[in-house]
């Protein structure tokens, strides 16, 4: 079934268009990898489908159900969870808490039981901790949970930010290029991890520049350019696509192209 | 100390503190400033909540301790309710009121909302004033004691008032603070925290941020209206200036001086601001500009508060 269906999704900045017609759909369980050059439009193309921008054009389905302009926070209680390119952690909190924080949904609203510190609260509180801790060591931070998130490398919030988002439950994650800045050995686990979801059913959604990651673990692939969809299809078909590498030796990313993609 | 929780130990110095400080107190007169040290550290504690988790601003907060302190003086008189029943009322009535207001407010930001926050605190305050023929205009009115004593004595205890009020104070700013401090550790807790770091990440994780950031306020509301009776029952009377500007300003100055993150910490910075003027006449001949001073040296030297500041000060030290 199809998860994800996006439909002539557009949004313009000043006049400019950002994103343009895009349309593509995701399947459940699918690894579906969106690349282009830098300022193709792909992290804007994740803000119109998590729900931070509001499409301009088109609309967003998600498992049947039209969502177009929907607040994140609808989004993730349909199931939709995602990270962010530039870092959106809970800076001030201790690691442990970022991933606690990721279960608010399944926790629900209790603010007077919560300030009474009545025992279902502590219970509440318990169950959260111990599913917490299992993420955390899923993505290999269980021996960071009582620092404070600021004091973690680069690569530790990326996969704690995947901890949080995976806290949600989703049904359909967005990656946006997790293993930017993650040394190679950090690659390859994220690289596993992605699979891992995957396998449990999770869609996933993921933004990436690393090539050799992208064409590793994609069932399928979508090439933006300037806003608007080139092409799309198997890794091995886009790979030798000329419109592709045209777009990514025109841009800047060529040497990056010619070797990932050659 | 490793396996107690913040929680426990924040509890356990505020017992110290209430317990211990008596013993050193030169004359019965500084029960009186004990008592207020309480009464505005219930305040701020409400103003961690609000500034401190969910790192929203208010400079009206004055306003609400106006409604409380008002309930407590108008309650008995015009409806016949006994003084505690008239402070549940003004809390009641703040928590509604900051429902209300808070709902189109808190959709501002930085300094618009401080700007409307102050918009509020000075309607209230006006209405406090012009008001006469209810408030007794800016001249003021005369509130009922809570009574605590009297309850004591017909029980055969005899305590001198002052001593009574540092008692009962102390004790509710305990409870203030144990309430706080189970928010802040729960999921209500949570959600508050993350919208204050990244608004976007808490909405993507489901936090309906609105709605937490105006809990936030209600909550707030209620402490500072609380904070409000209590100081109007003690002093056994009341004006409008409980509700003006510079008494939202000292408390939101005592609470980022100790430290907005912290209970402990802002309740410090409430007894540091309570006791200062009563030690130096002078400080309280040119409260406004200290006040001013200690916000901005505060703002520039020590950004998380002094309590906070110093905690990672002496475990970098030792680490
Ligand atoms: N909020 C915004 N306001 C104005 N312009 C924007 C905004 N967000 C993105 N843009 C513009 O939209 C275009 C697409 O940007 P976007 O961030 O989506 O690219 P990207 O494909 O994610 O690039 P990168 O690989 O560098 O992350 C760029 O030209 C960018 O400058
Ligand atoms: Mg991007």
């Amino acid at each position: 079934m199809k998860l994800l269906e996006i439909e002539g999704l557009g949004i313009d900045f000043g006049g400019v268009k950002a994103v343009d017609a895009v349309s593509f759909a995701v399947t459940e369980g699918e690894i579906v990898s969106v690349i282009g050059p830098n300022g193709a439009g792909k992290t804007t193309l994740f803000n119109m489908i998590s729900g931070v921008y509001l499409p301009a054009r088109g609309s967003v389905r998600l498992a049947g159900e039209t969502v177009t302009g929907l607040p994140p926070q609808a989004l993730a209680a349909r199931g939709l969870s995602r990270t962010f390119q530039n870092l959106q952690v809970f800076q001030q909190m201790s690691v442990l808490d970022n991933v606690m924080a990721g279960f608010h949904l399944s926790e629900g609203r209790h603010i007077l039981s919560d300030i009474l510190a009545l025992p279902s609260s502590l219970r509440r509180n318990r169950e959260t901790e111990d599913a917490a801790r299992k993420l955390l060591a899923r993505v290999g931070l269980e021996r960071g949970a009582e620092l404070i998130a600021s004091q973690l490398s680069y690569g530790a919030l990326k996969r704690l930010e995947i901890a949080r988002a995976l806290a949600c439950k989703p049904r359909l994650l967005l990656l946006d290029e997790p293993a930017a800045g993650c040394n190679a050995v950090e690659t390859e686990e994220i690289d596993h991890l992605i699979a891992a979801v995957a396998k449990e059913g999770v869609a996933i959604l993921l933004v990436e520049h690393d090539m050799k990651l992208v064409m590793k673990i994609s069932d399928h692939i979508v090439v933006l350019d300037h806003g608007v969809k080139i092409t799309e299809g198997k890794p091995e078909v886009v790979a030798r696509d000329p419109k592709v590498i045209e777009a990514y030796l025109g841009a800047h990313g060529g040497k990056e192209a010619a070797n990932a993609l050659g | 100390m490793k396996n107690l929780s913040p929680k426990t130990i924040t509890l356990l110095a505020l017992v110290a503190l209430v317990l211990v400080a008596p013993l050193f107190f030169p004359s019965s007169f500084y029960y009186r400033v004990g008592t207020l040290m309480f009464i505005n550290g219930l305040a701020v504690t409400g103003l961690v909540i609000l500034i401190g988790y969910a790192g929203q601003i208010s400079l009206g907060h004055a306003g609400f301790c106006g409604i409380g302190a008002y309930a407590c003086a108008l309650a008995p008189v015009h409806l016949g309710l006994p003084p505690v029943v008239a402070m549940l009322l003004g809390a009641l009535i703040s928590g509604v009121l900051a429902y209300l207001v808070g709902r189109p407010i808190l959709r501002l930001k930085g300094h618009y909302l401080a700007v409307a926050t102050l918009g509020f605190g000075i309607l209230i305050f006006m209405v406090l004033s012009n008001e006469s023929w209810l408030t007794g205009g800016p001249d003021g009115m005369q509130v009922e004691d809570l009574g605590l004593r009297d309850l004591l004595k017909s029980l055969g205890l005899s305590v001198p008032a002052a001593q009574v009020w540092y008692w009962f104070s102390g004790l509710v700013l305990l409870l203030g603070a144990l309430l706080a401090l189970n928010l802040h550790t729960s999921s209500t807790g949570r959600a508050l925290r993350a919208l204050h770091d990244s608004e976007i990440a808490a909405r993507t994780v489901g936090v309906d941020v609105a709605y937490f950031k105006l809990m936030a306020f209600v909550i707030s509301a209620v402490y500072a209206s609380v904070s409000g009776s209590l100081l109007a029952m003690m002093n056994k009377f009341v004006t409008p200036d409980i509700a003006g500007f510079l008494h939202s300003v000292q408390m939101v100055t005592m609470t980022v001086l100790g430290g907005a993150g912290s209970v402990f910490g802002a309740i410090t910075g409430a007894s540091i601001l309570t006791a200062l003027p009563q030690a130096l006449t002078v400080f309280h001949d040119y409260e406004h500009i200290v006040l001013g001073l200690i916000m901005m040296l505060v703002m520039i030297f020590l950004r998380e508060g002094l309590v906070p500041s110093l905690i990672k000060r002496f475990s970098r030290r030792q680490g």
